[in-house]
């Protein structure tokens, strides 16, 4: 199924530019080996609920071989309406190596998701990645802490499944405005993740509750590491914790994008790295960065 | 008809013989492509506009699309020469392809003590990127008129051996004589052109799309306005035309051939398609073979406007 175009292998670890990997000392380079543009075959597509949807893919490798947190730029379809002209930067759902899938969970918000959710089974659609640096998790942690709302969920289920199948136990905080939106509990529960819905439905998800569960689990020795995606007042959040409790942590980052290959410079973001403001780029230095260095949005 | 593997696809850019003439625009291409295009097969790479000076870049968004284009506004972020004579020049080493150097600078002596600095083993040519604001005339580009463009690519010239590209930038009421001025102060070839300035406002939040306001615009939907500008270009100029703005398909590369251009740029296109210089270069193959071309480098030029007149004021010739 499906052509690959090219199959090469590109630089591990630091950005093209010299800098230094990002992320906390981890136990193993986390960027692709390899990259190409390949054609996928949409095997099942469904709508979640009124925003989000689900597109599952068989795509040949390298794709299947994505990580957690890389992710992909997919040429969305045009529709009568919706002409998407550059690709979209979408997070990884999940990649299964053994039966060749990719899976992403996206919400319909624009031009470019618009026109993804048009797909139908059966078609072709092209597919860039694995992209960019994924998670990784320090040598020697035992339990990891996972905090996501809305869309940014799903960019954190393969996390919490890579923590799992190293032994690392996974707390996961799932913020949403409404029970219904709530995205991916069953990735988390399938794993065994100790999980905390927070909503805005009923409050919980105030961010004094939420700091209120982190330092629980920090003070049970539940997190080794903190990890988040989704929400500015939440990265925040950890950002302080995990810098009062000398907790190492990663953010998931987004920010609009050309070519998801490092050459354009389109999606830097602004970092505090020892003091000094410094602008990477989301896609090949990211999307993940040590959440210390992450500046709100 | 000729047969595909007989086609020849060199073409000649003053001294230098390009295996074809496809390569990439500035700014669009970086190692990154690597794993994704083979570098050999093109018939040239060109590299980021790099600066002495460090340079951070624009605000973002620095990018949005716009129909069948893309606006940006990157603001030629830079580590300055000696990153790029550290870092990235031995990566390109690494390929049998001439690396063209593209660099900009905010004044005419800055402009030829980086060229200078960028004469390394590895620099087969320089790309002067003259649409950059001009210190000395109140932040107006080079490329705008031609007596700042001629004073600028003369201090170019005398700073260098190497061969000198001039990019020129579509944002002038007279690109011919733009043209004309830089060849005649000693430019090797001339990349026609740049984005074309715009601007894009979003109506719900009533902000600018772009961080700096304005910005370039790139992609199929400048094509038109590009070619017309390669063709009053090469009707003025002795010296290669390298054709760039819009181009996605080999359909596009062999009318800017048409017009007159030796050479094309590939630049947004790869943004959308990653492989689009690869089926660029395929594509231009079978057009030959099957319009009995024997070598790419006829199509220049090769327009069928003998017996037609341009209606227009034409006040480069």
């Amino acid at each position: 199924m499906g052509q690959t175009i090219s199959f090469q292998p590109v630089r591990l670890g630091a950005a093209p530019d010299g800098s230094a990997p990002v992320g906390p000392a981890a136990t193993a380079p986390v960027a692709p080996s390899h990259i190409a543009d390949v054609l996928g075959v949409v095997v099942s597509h469904v709508w979640l609920n009124d925003e989000y949807r689900h597109l599952v893919l068989e795509a040949p490798e390298p794709a299947p071989l994505a990580r957690a947190g890389q992710f992909f730029n997919l040429e969305c379809p045009h529709t009568a309406e919706d002409k998407p002209f550059l690709r979209r930067p979408m997070s990884l759902y999940r990649a299964d190596p053994v039966h060749g899938i990719v899976e992403f969970l996206y919400k319909v918000t624009g031009v470019g998701t618009r026109g993804l959710a048009s797909i139908k089974v059966g078609r072709t659609m092209r597919l860039l990645g694995p992209l960019g640096v994924g998670f990784s998790i320090p040598d020697g942690a035992r339990s990891i802490v996972v905090l996501g709302r809305g869309v940014g969920l799903a960019t954190l289920a393969p996390l919490a499944e890579m923590a799992a199948a190293r032994g690392v136990g996974v707390t996961a905080i799932l913020s949403a405005r409404s029970a219904a939106t709530v995205m991916s509990v069953e990735r988390f529960a399938a794993i065994g993740a100790t999980i905390q819905i927070v909503l805005d439905q009923d409050g919980t998800s105030d961010p004094a509750n939420v700091e209120r569960i982190l330092r629980e689990a920090a003070a049970v020795g539940r997190a080794d590491a903190f990890y988040t995606c989704g929400s500015n007042r939440l990265m925040l959040l950890m950002q302080r914790l995990g810098r009062e409790l000398s907790i190492p942590g990663e953010v998931a980052l987004e920010q609009q994008m050309a070519c998801g290959l490092g050459m354009c410079f389109c999606c830097v973001r602004n970092f505090s790295v020892d003091g000094v403001v410094e602008a990477r780029r989301v896609c090949t230095d990211g999307p993940v960065f040590r959440l210390d260095e992450a500046m709100p949005w | 008809m000729v047969d595909r593997g007989s086609v020849d696809t060199r073409v000649r850019i003053g001294d230098l013989v390009l295996r074809n003439p496809v390569m990439p625009a500035s700014g669009t291409f970086a190692e990154g492509l690597a794993p994704v295009v083979p570098f050999e097969r093109l018939g040239a790479l060109v590299t980021k506009t790099v600066t002495a000076e460090l340079r951070g870049g624009n605000p973002t968004p620095r990018v949005c699309e716009v129909g069948q284009g893309m606006l940006n506004s990157i603001g030629i972020p830079s580590k300055g020469i000696d990153d790029f004579l550290e870092h990235t020049l031995p990566f390109y080493r690494g390929f049998a392809t001439p690396l063209v150097a593209s660099v900009s600078a905010p004044s005419g002596d800055a402009f030829a003590e980086a060229v200078a600095r960028l004469d390394a083993p590895g620099v087969a040519a320089i790309e002067a990127n003259i649409s950059c604001p001009n210190i000395e005339e109140d932040g107006k580009a080079f490329a705008m008129d031609p007596r700042s463009t001629a004073q600028v690519v003369a201090k170019i010239r005398r700073a260098t051996k190497l061969p000198v590209w001039v990019k020129l930038s579509p944002n002038t009421g007279d690109v011919a004589s733009v043209a004309r001025a830089a060849e005649d102060a000693g430019a090797d070839a001339l990349v026609v052109a740049n984005t074309i300035l715009a601007m894009s406002i979003d109506i719900e939040t009533f902000r600018p799309r772009l961080g700096n306001v304005m910005g370039g615009l790139s992609g199929p939907a400048v094509k038109p306005i590009v070619v017309r500008m390669v063709y009053q270009c090469a009707r003025v100029a002795r010296i290669p035309v390298i054709g760039c703005g819009g181009i996605s398909t080999a359909a596009d590369a062999v009318e800017y051939m048409l017009a007159g251009a030796s050479a094309v740029q590939v630049g947004t296109a790869t943004f959308v398609r990653p492989t689009a210089m690869l089926t660029v270069i395929d594509g231009l193959i079978q057009f030959c073979a099957r319009k009995g071309f024997a070598r790419v480098a006829d199509l220049t030029g090769a327009v069928h406007d003998a017996d037609m007149t341009v209606d227009t004021v034409e006040v480069a010739s």
